[in-house]
């Protein structure tokens, strides 16, 4: 089945209607997805750290227990700490929310095949690892009816989104990491 | 560890998990080491601290950073071994400077029975340093809290990436039985 949706349109409407919530984007297009919805001083790009953006989450939901966390990432970057999963349910945080934007590619590096691509399914991982919700989304259907899900079921939250591999323009935030950091915890103090 | 395997209470266990809780460290994460079992056991009876084994520790560096960012502090816990884990995950970090404090019990040294274990016992403490993360070595059993205290506090207070090794003088041998 050829996927059909839109990574830019999947991402800008994971963050639309976000309240308060933080989110961890995975290196890769990802960044510039969140980039294309609009800069946010509580969207934490990574631009390496490869596996990094889901335990980074982890922690990040463990330390902000009132707070909606997202973790925005690519199938590859996922594939690269999968363990993550299984460390985020000895935690079970019940505010975190994961979405891999899967085009079963390594996009950024030149568009080589992911293991999703052979038949690997992340969101059966995430189930038989325990998620509470773990789900793929292949639809425009199908991701409105998971936005409640996304942004409001306890959690931890399991979301593979099947998405086109087009190639797209790059849209690039700030990457200096210490301004992304001082960025972020003074919005996060603004309203905690 | 004992000649036979088993665990000898020590004290240094407790000094560190004072510091550590005295520093308002309430994440705690790992790989297990047997020279870890007394200080994660305390931890884990601690309410306040969420206890969290990893399953590489890797994890650990990340999960510290977004410890902080939420404004928690975090510790990381590994053998040596798991040092050759975290490479690339330390240029978060370092990027970012966040700050950072790791707590290594060290394998591959004097008396190991395991060649396996002699690779990273000998490469740990200059990965940690070409990584931008200031070694600290505790090679007698009193010096450990104290040099946890100092380096995790650099860590929270100066926003430096800090690890405290200590020596398997310290930790013991596993003998295997052999
Ligand atoms: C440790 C490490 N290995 C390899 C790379 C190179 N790299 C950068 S982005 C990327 C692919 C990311 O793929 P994916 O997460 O699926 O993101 P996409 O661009 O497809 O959305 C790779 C392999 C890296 N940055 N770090
Ligand atoms: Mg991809």
């Amino acid at each position: 089945m050829e996927p059909v949706l839109n990574r830019r349109d999947v991402v800008a409407e994971l963050l639309s209607n976000r309240g308060e919530a933080a989110a961890i984007v995975g290196l890769g297009a990802c960044v510039w997805d969140a980039a294309a919805s609009g800069d946010h001083p509580l969207n934490f790009g990574l631009w390496g750290a490869m596996g990094g953006a889901v335990p980074m989450g982890l922690g990040l939901a463990l330390a902000q227990p009132r707070r909606r966390i997202y973790v925005i990432t690519g199938d590859g970057e996922m594939l690269m700490g999968l363990g993550s999963l299984a460390t985020v349910i000895v935690k079970r945080p019940h505010n975190l929310a994961i979405a891999v934007i899967d085009n079963e590619k390594y996009g950024e590096t030149g568009m080589q095949r992911t293991h999703t691509a052979y038949g690997v399914d992340l969101s059966s991982v995430a189930l038989g690892m325990g998620f509470s919700v773990a789900r793929q989304v292949n639809h425009s259907e199908e991701l409105r009816a998971s936005l409640k899900t996304w942004q409001e079921s306890s959690g931890p939250v399991f979301l593979n989104i099947k998405v086109k591999a087009d190639p797209l323009p790059l849209v690039l935030p700030p990457r200096n990491g210490v301004y992304l950091r001082d960025r972020f915890v003074k919005a996060l103090k603004s309203n905690d | 560890m004992s000649d036979s395997g088993e665990h000898v209470l020590v004290d240094w266990p407790i000094a560190v998990y004072e510091e550590l809780t005295s520093l308002e460290v309430s994440q705690v994460s790992f790989v297990p080491d047997a020279g870890l079992t007394q200080l994660i056991n305390l931890c884990n009876a601690d309410p306040a601290i969420h206890t969290i084994p990893l399953t590489s520790e890797e994890e650990g560096i990340a999960l510290s950073a977004g410890a902080w960012l939420g404004g928690v502090r975090s510790a990381v816990l590994m053998q040596s071994s798991g040092v050759g884990n975290i490479v690339n995950m330390l240029s978060l970090s370092r990027t970012c400077r966040f700050p950072l404090f790791i707590l290594v019990t060290m394998r591959g040294e004097s008396g190991e029975v395991n060649e396996w274990q002699v690779p990273m016992g000998k490469g740990a403490p200059t990965i940690l340093d070409v990584s931008g993360v200031n070694v600290r070595r505790a090679e007698k059993e009193d010096q450990v809290a104290r040099l946890v205290g100092q380096a995790a506090r650099t860590a929270f207070t100066c926003g430096k990436r800090e690890a405290v090794l200590i020596s398997q003088s310290v930790i013991g041998v596993k003998s295997f039985n052999k």
